[in-house]
């Protein structure tokens, strides 16, 4: 599945999308950084709560498809801009992250 | 060092926190530039992000090095700060003396060195208490 579809899905707010296009092909949760660097694969859709700059460049350096921010956590203007300029699809729902990451798994 | 060994250097500052990691996610668009195979650049840009961010959080920030030979990407990252007292104890998954502050943003797993370890082919620490830290690690380009 494409963000795109991810994002009808799940019902998400697109808070930046620079490659809706990008396929999923797996996805990863948490919120301790350096855990999320050693276990993210590149592609995965990373499910988080946790929402300061430095998930823009956990995201980039991962190459991982899509952030997606759940339960609807609160995010600075500074990091919605910084995942654009980094080309970072950073998307955000109300579910919870197991909601999310068993609703995409049916999908995947 | 042969002669077209490419080099790219980089002052980590230990007092801005919020742009931290800026110097790796610089690493991997040079890399991407210089035609490095993805893989390649994810295990560097990984490798580095958790040193540099380490050097910003344990030791008020240092200099950051990258040498792309033919055949590896070298990464040396070396402070002025603290120093590792027991490095073998740093090295261990969950060891952590990150203080609340950072902890509350994502950070202080104790997982930060092991990735390092576990991203490259050759990874060296040299400490001394009080006068610093260098990180020297080597992802082979097979
Ligand atoms: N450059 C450094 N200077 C001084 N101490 C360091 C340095 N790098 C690591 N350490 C020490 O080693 C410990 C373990 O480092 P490691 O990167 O594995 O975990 P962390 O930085 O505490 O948390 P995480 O990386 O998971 O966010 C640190 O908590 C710190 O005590
Ligand atoms: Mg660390």
């Amino acid at each position: 599945m494409t963000v795109n579809e991810a994002i009808g899905l799940l019902g998400l707010e697109t808070l930046n999308l620079s490659d809706g296009d990008r396929p999923i092909e797996g996805g990863y949760t948490g919120d301790l950084l350096s855990w999320v660097m050693g276990r993210a694969q590149s592609g995965d859709a990373w499910v988080t709560i946790m929402t300061n700059i430095n998930v823009v460049a956990v995201a980039q350096l991962t190459d991982v498809a899509c952030v997606i921010i759940a339960e609807g956590a609160e995010i600075g203007g500074d990091v919605i801009a910084r995942a654009a300029s980094q080309g970072i699809n950073l998307l955000r729902g109300g579910k919870t992250a197991w909601e999310m990451i068993s609703a995409l798994s049916d999908k995947i | 060092m042969s002669e077209d060994t490419v080099r790219f250097h980089f002052d980590v500052d230990g007092e801005n926190f919020t742009s931290a990691g800026e110097a790796s996610v610089q690493v991997k668009k040079l890399l991407r530039q210089l035609g490095i195979a993805p893989d390649v650049i994810r295990r560097v840009g990984i490798a580095m992000y958790e040193g540099e961010i380490n050097m910003v959080i344990h030791a008020n920030g240092g200099d950051a090095d990258v040498l792309v030979d033919n055949d590896k990407i070298t990464i040396i990252l070396a402070d002025t700060g603290p120093g590792i007292a027991n490095i073998e104890l740093a090295m261990q998954e969950g060891y952590s003396t990150a203080p609340d502050k950072i902890r509350s943003l994502g950070f202080g797993a104790g997982m930060g060195l092991p990735n390092m370890k576990r991203y490259t082919d050759d990874m060296k620490i040299e400490s001394e208490v009080g006068k610093g830290t260098t990180v020297t690690m080597v992802v082979n380009i097979a």
